[in-house]
C-alpha cells in the first residue's frame, strides 16, 4: 500500500517533541472551548488562527485540528452532565447521556462516550487513509436530490422512535421546521418570518434554541422537583473507568452500525448532525429494549458518540481531497491554509504530500492524546455534580447566558433563550418530545434547501428523486424505514416473534428486528 | 477634601497648560483608537470576505500598524445581511469596521433589509476580485464561443450554480443571458464552494466562480475555465494546468459576449455618523496595509487585482456600479419596492 507508507512519512514528520506538545496544548485548549456553551469548535479555531500565521504549517494543523478533536469532547461532556449540548452533533449524546448521569453514573456515561467517540474518531481516520482517492470521487456524485434523500432518510429513521404520541412528535417536527425557516430564505433571496425584527434576519440560532430548550427548561424542571442532582451520592473511582472500558465490547453491535453511519454521512457530507440523530434513532429501533432508551440505556450514548465523530473525521477528507470543507470548522482550517500559503485542492496531496499525511497522522495521533486526556479528567468533571445544585444551579445559568452572548454578541438572544426555556418546559409538562424539534430545526433548513434546488433543477418534476441507482436506494431506505414500524407489526400479527421467543428464549442477537406492537 | 485647599491659583497654572497641551496634541494626533476594533465580517469563518479581513487583520499585527487588538467577528447570516444590520445600528461607532463586498449596497435593492445601503459609509475598497466562466474539465467545450452556441441549441436547459439567490453570480448570469439572447437555469447554492463541488461533479454545466475559489480544482484538471469578464487579460503568472496559467485565459469580451468588465470590490465599511477623522485614520491605515509585500502576495495568491479607493473616487465607484447593477435587478424584476 503506498498508502501506508506515505502515512508514517506523516508520522515521522509529526513525532517531535514540539509537536507533541502543541498537541496537547491543542486539545487542551479544545476541551476548554467544548466546555464553555456556545463557544464552540469553529469559534475556537478561528480565534487560535492568527497565532498560528508565524508557525509552519504542519505544527499549524496540528494545533488547529487537536483543538477540534478537543472541542468535540468538550461539547459531548456537558450534553451528559448538563444537559446543555455544546455543538449540534451532541444533541442526541443528551437524550440517554444526561439521564445515565443523573442516575448517579456520570463518570460510566462519560467513559462509554469519551471511548466510543475515540473509536469513532479512529475508524474515521483508517477509512481516510484506506480509501482517500476513491471516497473523495464518491462525494462527487452527490447533488441536490442525493443530499435531500439523506436527510429525508434521516427524519425517516427517526419518526416513530419517540415515545410520546405520534400526533405530538408531528406537532414537535412542524414546529422546528417553522423555526428554521425564520431569516433569509436563500433559494428565493428574501425574507421569511422575521416580523420586521433585524435580529431575526440572521435566522434563530440553533444553540440559543438548544441551551433554551435542554439547559435552561432542565433546570427549572429540577428546581421544580427539590432542587437536586442524584448524582451527589456517586463516589468516583478510577476503578469505575476501568470498568466501563472493559463493557464496552459488549455494545459492539451498536459501535460498527455508528461508525459505519458516521463515516457514510461524514463523506457525502450529510455532517455529523445527521449521523448522530440517524444511529440513535436505529439503536433504538434495533435494540430488544427500546423501552430503555431516554432513561440511561449504554446503547444510546455509545451509538450517537461513536457515528458523530466518526461524521466529523470523515467530514475532513472532503477538504483535503478535494478542497471543499465538510463543516464550519473546516472551512476555518481550509481558510488558516491558505494564509499558511497552501491551496487547497485535489492537488495538495501531490504537491505537500508531508503536509497532508502529516496531517493524517496527527489525527490518530492527536486522537489518541484526546481520549486519554479526557478520561482523566472524567473524575473532575463528575465532582461537579457532587457539588450542591444551589450553587451548581445559578453558575449554570450564568454560563448559559454568556454563551448565548457569545453566540453574537445579541441582547435580543436572551429573550430567544427565555422563550425557548419556556417552550422546552412546556413541553416536558405537556408530555411533549424535544427531540423531533431539533432534529427539524437542525437539518430542516438544509433539507428544504436541496429540495428545492433539485426542483430547480428538474423544472418541478418529482420524478428526480428516483433518477439514479445512488438517490433511488437512499429514498428506498428512507420509505423502508418510515414503513418499518407497519411491517413488524404485521410480523407481530403473524405470531413470527412468538415462536421465536418459544424456541429460543435466550436469543442474544441485538439486530433481529424488532417487533414490539 | 482639605489637601486641595494649597491648590489655589498659583499651583493649578502647570495643570491647566498640562491640559491644555494635551488637547493640542490630541487634535495634531488626530483620532486613533484606544480599545480594542472589531472587525466585523459579513461571510462565514472561511469564505472570501473572512481571508480578506483576516489577511488585513495579519498584516496590521505584523507590522504593528495599529496599537489596539482586533476582534474578529463573523456575521455572515441572510448573506451577509446580519452583518451589516449589526454594524448599522450602532451609529456613530468607529470601533466596528466592516468587511464586505458590493452586496453592503445591492442587498437593500433586492430585499426588504432592515437596513439601508446610507447606514454604512465607505471608508476603502482594497482590491477587485475577477469573475470567469467555468465548466467541467470533461466538457467539450474549448472555448466560451462553443459553449454559448451550445446554450443557444438547448434554450433554457443549461444551468449555472451560484453562491445564492439575486447575488453577484445571478447578476452576472443575466447580464451573460441579455449580452448573447440565450437563457440559462440558475440554481443557488450555498456559497461558492458548493456551487464549486457541484460543477466538479458534473451536476451543473457551468459557475461564475472567482479564481480564488476554483484554483485548486483547476489545478488538478476537474474543472477548467472559458473566459473571464475583465477589460484585458489577467496578468501572466505560474502555469496552473497542462501549462495554462491565468494569462493565458481570453476574455469574455473577445468571444464575443459583450460584457467588458465585471468585477466585485473588497470593501471596508463604518457605521454612518462616525467622525471623519475616524475615516480618515482607517484609510490611512489599510492604505498602509495595501502597500505591503504581504498585501500583493495575497492578491498575487487570489488572482485579485489590488485596486486602492477612497473618499470621492470610492462614491464614484459605488454609483457607477449600484446603477449597472440597478438596471440588472430591474428588468429581472427584483428590486424591492
Amino acid at each position: 500500500m503506498n498508502n501506508l507508507s506515505l502515512l508514517m512519512d506523516g508520522f515521522a514528520t509529526i513525532l517531535t517533541w514540539n509537536h507533541l506538545m502543541i498537541m496537547v496544548i491543542g486539545v487542551m485548549l479544545g476541551m476548554l472551548v467544548g466546555v464553555l456553551p456556545g463557544l464552540g469548535a469553529p469559534n475556537g479555531v478561528s480565534l487560535l488562527l492568527p497565532l498560528t500565521f508565524t508557525m509552519d504549517p504542519v505544527s499549524a494543523i496540528i494545533l488547529l485540528s487537536c483543538m477540534y478533536w478537543g472541542a468535540l469532547f468538550g461539547g459531548s461532556t456537558t450534553s451528559i452532565l448538563f444537559n446543555i449540548p455544546g455543538e449540534p452533533s451532541s444533541v442526541a449524546t443528551t437524550f440517554d447521556g444526561y439521564p445515565m448521569a443523573r442516575n448517579g453514573e456520570a463518570t460510566r456515561a462519560l467513559t462509554l462516550a469519551f471511548m466510543s467517540a475515540g473509536l469513532g474518531a479512529l475508524a474515521g481516520v483508517v477509512m481516510i487513509t484506506l480509501l482517500a482517492n476513491w471516497v473523495a470521487q464518491f462525494g462527487l456524485k452527490f447533488s441536490s436530490p442525493e443530499y435531500f434523500a439523506v436527510y429525508f432518510l434521516a427524519f425517516c429513521s427517526f419518526i416513530g422512535m419517540s415515545s410520546s404520541a405520534p400526533s405530538k412528535t408531528l406537532v414537535s417536527m412542524m414546529l422546528g421546521l417553522a423555526f428554521a425557516t425564520v431569516g433569509m430564505d436563500s433559494v428565493s433571496g428574501g425574507l421569511r418570518l422575521t416580523f420586521g425584527i433585524p435580529d431575526l434576519v440572521k435566522g434563530i440560532s440553533f444553540l440559543v434554541a438548544v441551551m433554551g430548550l435542554f439547559g435552561i427548561a432542565e433546570l427549572m424542571v429540577t428546581t421544580e422537583e427539590g432542587l437536586s442532582f442524584n448524582g451527589i451520592k456517586s463516589r468516583i473511582r478510577i476503578k469505575d473507568i476501568l470498568r466501563t472500558m472493559a463493557e464496552l465490547p459488549r455494545y459492539w453491535v451498536s459501535l460498527v452500525r455508528s461508525i459505519l453511519i458516521g463515516i457514510w454521512m461524514g463523506i457525502t457530507p450529510a455532517g455529523p448532525t445527521a449521523a448522530s440523530f440517524m444511529s440513535h434513532g436505529l439503536a433504538k429501533r434495533f435494540s430488544r429494549h427500546p423501552e430503555r432508551f431516554g432513561k440511561g440505556e449504554p446503547n444510546g450514548i455509545v451509538s450517537p458518540e461513536a457515528a458523530d465523530h466518526s461524521a466529523g473525521t470523515s467530514a475532513l477528507l472532503p477538504m483535503l481531497a478535494l478542497g471543499v470543507p465538510g463543516s464550519a470548522t473546516a472551512a476555518v482550517m481550509m481558510g488558516g491554509l491558505m494564509i499558511w500559503g497552501l491551496t487547497p485542492g485535489p492537488m495538495l496531496f501531490v504537491t505537500r504530500p508531508d503536509f497532508v499525511w502529516g496531517l493524517i497522522a496527527s489525527m490518530y495521533l492527536g486522537n489518541v492524546v484526546a481520549v486519554i486526556l479526557v478520561l482523566a479528567t472524567v473524575p473532575l468533571y463528575a465532582s461537579i455534580l457532587r457539588v450542591p445544585f444551589a450553587i451548581i444551579g445559578p453558575v449554570i445559568v450564568a454560563v448559559i447566558f454568556t454563551g448565548v452572548y457569545q453566540v453574537a454578541n445579541s441582547t435580543f438572544d436572551f429573550w430567544l433563550l427565555l422563550f425557548f426555556a419556556l417552550l422546552g418546559y412546556l413541553f416536558k409538562k405537556l408530555d411533549y418530545p424535544v427531540a423531533p424539534l431539533v432534529l427539524t430545526m437542525v437539518l430542516g433548513h438544509r433539507a428544504e434547501e436541496a429540495f428545492r434546488q433539485s426542483m430547480v433543477m428538474s423544472d418541478g418534476s418529482l420524478t428526480v428523486f428516483w433518477s439514479n441507482s445512488l438517490v433511488t436506494t437512499i429514498m428506498g431506505l428512507g420509505v423502508l424505514m418510515l414503513v418499518w414500524p407497519l411491517i413488524s407489526k404485521l410480523v407481530g400479527l403473524r405470531g413470527w416473534r412468538q415462536r421465536l421467543h418459544r424456541q429460543k428464549p435466550q436469543t442474544h442477537e441485538p439486530s433481529t428486528p424488532d417487533s414490539r406492537h | 477634601m482639605y489637601t486641595l485647599k494649597p491648590l489655589c491659583t498659583h499651583q493649578l497654572r502647570p495643570l491647566a497648560l498640562f491640559f491644555a497641551a494635551l488637547t493640542v496634541s490630541g487634535s495634531a494626533l488626530a483620532w486613533q483608537p484606544d480599545r480594542p476594533v472589531e472587525f466585523v465580517v459579513t461571510s462565514g469563518a472561511g469564505g472570501g470576505t473572512d481571508t480578506f479581513a483576516r489577511t488585513v487583520q495579519s498584516i496590521i499585527g505584523k507590522h504593528q500598524l495599529m496599537d489596539e487588538s482586533i476582534i474578529v467577528s463573523n456575521k455572515g447570516g441572510g448573506s451577509g445581511a446580519e452583518g451589516y444590520v449589526y454594524s448599522a445600528s450602532s451609529k456613530d461607532d468607529p470601533y466596528k469596521l466592516t468587511f464586505g463586498t458590493n452586496n453592503e449596497y445591492l442587498l437593500p435593492e433586492v430585499g426588504d433589509m432592515p437596513y439601508a445601503a446610507d447606514d454604512l459609509q465607505p471608508v476603502a475598497a482594497m482590491a477587485m476580485d475577477e469573475f470567469l466562466i467555468w465548466v467541467n474539465g470533461d466538457a467539450d467545450y474549448a472555448s466560451a464561443k462553443e459553449f454559448i452556441d451550445a446554450a443557444k441549441q438547448n434554450p433554457g436547459k443549461m444551468q449555472f450554480a451560484g453562491s445564492q439567490s439575486k447575488d453577484t453570480d445571478q447578476t452576472l448570469v443575466s447580464m451573460i443571458e441579455e449580452a448573447t439572447g440565450t437563457e440559462f437555469r440558475y440554481v443557488p447554492f450555498n456559497g461558492g464552494s458548493q456551487a464549486l463541488v457541484q460543477l466538479a461533479g458534473g451536476h451543473v454545466d457551468a459557475n461564475v466562480n472567482n479564481p480564488n475559489e476554483n484554483l485548486g480544482q483547476w489545478q488538478a484538471g476537474m474543472i477548467k475555465p472559458l473566459c473571464v469578464f475583465s477589460p484585458e487579460q489577467l496578468p501572466k503568472g505560474e502555469p496552473v494546468h497542462e501549462g495554462k496559467g491565468w494569462g493565458d485565459i481570453p476574455t469574455c469580451q473577445s468571444q464575443g459576449i459583450d460584457i467588458a468588465e465585471y468585477r466585485m470590490p473588497r470593501t471596508v465599511w463604518l457605521p454612518a455618523g462616525a467622525s471623519e477623522e475616524a475615516v480618515t485614520y482607517y484609510q490611512d491605515l489599510l492604505k498602509k496595509v495595501s502597500e505591503t509585500p504581504e498585501w500583493k502576495d495575497y492578491v498575487t495568491r487570489t488572482v485579485q487585482t489590488s485596486q486602492f479607493l477612497s473618499g470621492d473616487e470610492l462614491k464614484q465607484y459605488i454609483d457607477d456600479n449600484a446603477s449597472t447593477v440597478k438596471k440588472v435587478f430591474e428588468q429581472e424584476g427584483w428590486s424591492a419596492s
